[in-house]
C-alpha cells in the first residue's frame, strides 16, 4: 500500500494525463493555467506522491503503532516516544523525495514537459509541503483510533483530493462549487505553491504560508493529544 | 526502623469516561517481595499497575514507587522499572537483538544481552524479525526487555500467558532466580499455580477494589473454605458437630462429610479412633488457593468475603440442601 500510493499511482498518472493531454498549450489559455498538460501535471504529481505519505501513509502506520501497543511499549521501556514519531515523519518524507524525484524522472522520460522555470522555487515549496504534510499525518495518525479506520479515512479523503485538488481534472472546468470546494483541500496550496515557480509565475508566498499553517495546526494538535495520553 | 516500601498505594482510582475501573485499591509491596495480584478479567488488575508505571495518570489516590510519584516523575521512574505490559507490540521489523540492544540503550550498557536472550530461549533468533516470532517467543521476548537493564523493580502483567507449559516452568525458575537478586516483582496474573508458587503475597481485585491481602497460606486458611473429610461408618452427627472446629456434619449419599478448620481434623480422628471407627476409605480434601480464590471473587463472593470470622468458613449454599442433617456451629 505504501509503494502503491506514494510512488506507482503519481507515476501512472503523470505518465498517462501527460500523454493524453500533450504538451500544446490551450490557444486560449482556458485550463492547465496556460501551460500544456504534461507540463501542468509533472509538479502536481510531485505534490500528490507528499499528499500520499501525509493522508494515507503515515497515519495508518502511526495508527497501527497506537493501536498494537507499539508507542505504549516504546515509551514504557522509557524510550523517547518522540524519535520513534519523527522517526515515522524522516522516512515519510524520503518517500516523497523518492516518490517526487521519480515522477520528474518519468515525466521526463515520456511526456516530454517543459522544465521548471525556478527549479529552486519548486523545491522549496515542495520541501515545506512535504513537512506540512508530513505533520498532516502525524496529527491524523494520533487522532484516528486504529490502523484500519486511518486507512479507511485517509484513502477517501485522498480520492476526494486527488479529484478536486487540481492532480486530476483540471481546476478551470470543474463546476464552481467543486472547484471552491477543491481549493480548501490540503493539496491545492501545495500543487499551486510548486506549479508558480514551475511556470515562471514566481513564489506563492500566500499558498507557501497556508502550508505552513496546516504544519503548524498539525503539530500543534499532535502535541495535544500526545501529551494527554 | 522500617523499610520504605518498594511501592505504597492508598486509595487508588481510575475511570474510563463511566466506566470506573479501579474504585479503591491499597496495598504495600514490600523491598525483594514478589507481589501477585488476581482478579477476574476487568476488574482493573491492568489499569492498576498501568497507573503504577505512569502509563496511565490515576484519578485519585496516592501512589508511591521507589519513592517517586509515577504522576510527576515518570522518567526518573521509567529508568529504574522494568516493564512487560499485557497487549503490547514492536515494529514488525525490527530484529529481536536490536530490540534488545534499544531497550538496553536506557540503562548503564552493562547487561549481558546474549546471556539474557540465551536465557529466555531466544539465543537462535537474534535476527528474526518481530513479526515473525511465534507468540510465546513475542512474550518471552517482552519478558526479556523488562529484564535487560537490571531493574530493582519489575511488573509482569500475565507474563506466562501464550507460553507453553514448558515455557512457563522455565519463566518461573528465571522469576525465582529474581527474587535471590533482590529484585522486586510485581505479577499480575490469571494463573493460580503461578501465584501459589511465585508469589510471597497476593491482593485479590474484584471490580475495582481489593477484596483480600495475605500470603497464599492466609488466602487459602481465611477464605478457602476449611479442611473436609469424608468416610463412612457407623458415628452420630451430632456428637460430630460438637467436636472443637468442626463447622458442618451432613450426610453424602451413605458417606458422612465433615467440615471444619485443622484442628477439627485431629479432633475427628481422635474422637473415631477413640470409638473404634477406623474408616479406610476416609478422604481428606485440603482447601487449594483456587477454592479461596472463587469463594472471593466467583458466584458466591458475597457470602464469603462478608463473613468476617477467621477460619470459619460461609457454607456452601449448594451444600446445604444435600444432607438432611446439618450440625450448628460451635461455638468455643
Amino acid at each position: 500500500m505504501t509503494v502503491l500510493f506514494a510512488l506507482v499511482m503519481p507515476v501512472i498518472f503523470v505518465i498517462v494525463l501527460g500523454s493524453v493531454f500533450g504538451d500544446t498549450p490551450d490557444p486560449q489559455g482556458a485550463v492547465f493555467g496556460g501551460v500544456g498538460g504534461s507540463t501542468y501535471y509533472t509538479p502536481a504529481y510531485i505534490a500528490l506522491s507528499a499528499a500520499s505519505v501525509g493522508l494515507v501513509i503515515l497515519p495508518t502506520h502511526l495508527a497501527g503503532y497506537r493501536e498494537r501497543g507499539v508507542l505504549r511499549r516504546i515509551r514504557a521501556g522509557g524510550l523517547p516516544v518522540n524519535a520513534v514519531l519523527l522517526g515515522q515523519i524522516a522516512v515519510g518524507l524520503a518517500l516523497s523525495v523518492v516518490g517526487g524525484a521519480l515522477v520528474v524522472l518519468v515525466a521526463f522520460l515520456t511526456t516530454n514537459p517543459a522544465g521548471a522555470e525556478d527549479a529552486w522555487g519548486v523545491v522549496v515549496a515542495g520541501v515545506i509541503g512535504a513537512i506540512a504534510f508530513g505533520l498532516l499525518g502525524l496529527a491524523l495518525g494520533v487522532l484516528l483510533p486504529t490502523a484500519r479506520a486511518a486507512q479507511g479515512a485517509g484513502i477517501l479523503v485522498w480520492f476526494l483530493v486527488f479529484m478536486l485538488g487540481g492532480a486530476g481534472p483540471p481546476p478551470e472546468v470543474l463546476p464552481d462549487a467543486m472547484a471552491t470546494a477543491g481549493d480548501y483541500t490540503p493539496l491545492r496550496p501545495l500543487i499551486v505553491a510548486m506549479q508558480d515557480p514551475w511556470f515562471g509565475n514566481g513564489w506563492n508566498w500566500s499558498r507557501l504560508a497556508v502550508l505552513v499553517g496546516i504544519g503548524a495546526a498539525s503539530w500543534a494538535v499532535a502535541a495535544y493529544r500526545l501529551s494527554r495520553d | 526502623m522500617i523499610d520504605e516500601p518498594a511501592i505504597r498505594v492508598r486509595g487508588l482510582r481510575k475511570s474510563y469516561g463511566h466506566v470506573r475501573a479501579v474504585q479503591d485499591v491499597s496495598f504495600d509491596v514490600a523491598e525483594g517481595e514478589i507481589l501477585g495480584i488476581l482478579g477476574p478479567n476487568g476488574s482493573g488488575k491492568t489499569t492498576t499497575v498501568e497507573c503504577l508505571q505512569g502509563l496511565r495518570h490515576a484519578d485519585g489516590g496516592e501512589i508511591s514507587v521507589l519513592g517517586l510519584d509515577p504522576r510527576h516523575q515518570v522518567a526518573e521512574l521509567r529508568r529504574r522499572i522494568g516493564s512487560q505490559l499485557q497487549d503490547a507490540a514492536l515494529p514488525e521489523k525490527l530484529r529481536v537483538m536490536e530490540a534488545v540492544r534499544l531497550f538496553a540503550s536506557v540503562g548503564d550498557g552493562r547487561a549481558d544481552l546474549g546471556a539474557l536472550l540465551t536465557d529466555w530461549g531466544l539465543g537462535g533468533k537474534r535476527d528474526a524479525a518481530f513479526g515473525s516470532l511465534s507468540g510465546g517467543q513475542k512474550q518471552r521476548l517482552f519478558i526479556a526487555l523488562a529484564l535487560v537493564n537490571s531493574p530493582r523493580l519489575v511488573f509482569l502483567d500475565e507474563m506466562t500467558t501464550g507460553l507453553d507449559p514448558e515455557a512457563r516452568r522455565e519463566a518461573w525458575r528465571l522469576i525465582t532466580q529474581l527474587r535471590q537478586l533482590g529484585t522486586t516483582v510485581v505479577l499480575v496474573t490469571h494463573f493460580l499455580d503461578e501465584a501459589e508458587r511465585l508469589c510471597d503475597r497476593l491482593v485479590v481485585i474484584q471490580a475495582g477494589r481489593v477484596v483480600a491481602t495475605g500470603t497464599p497460606p492466609e488466602l487459602v486458611a481465611a477464605h478457602g473454605g476449611g479442611i473436609t473429610a469424608t468416610f463412612t461408618g457407623d458415628v452420630d452427627h451430632a456428637t460430630l458437630a460438637a467436636l472443637p472446629g468442626v463447622t458442618s456434619v451432613q450426610l453424602r449419599g451413605r458417606a458422612h462429610e465433615v467440615q471444619g478448620s485443622a484442628a477439627a481434623l485431629l479432633h475427628l480422628g481422635h474422637h473415631l479412633v477413640d470409638r473404634g471407627v477406623v474408616p479406610e476409605d476416609l478422604r481428606v480434601h485440603q482447601p487449594t488457593l483456587e477454592d479461596a480464590y472463587f469463594r472471593l471473587v466467583g458466584t458466591d463472593a458475597a457470602p464469603a468475603a462478608a463473613d468476617g470470622r477467621d477460619g470459619v468458613p460461609a457454607e456452601r449454599p449448594g451444600l446445604a440442601r444435600v444432607g438432611p442433617c446439618r450440625a450448628r456451629p460451635v461455638r468455643p
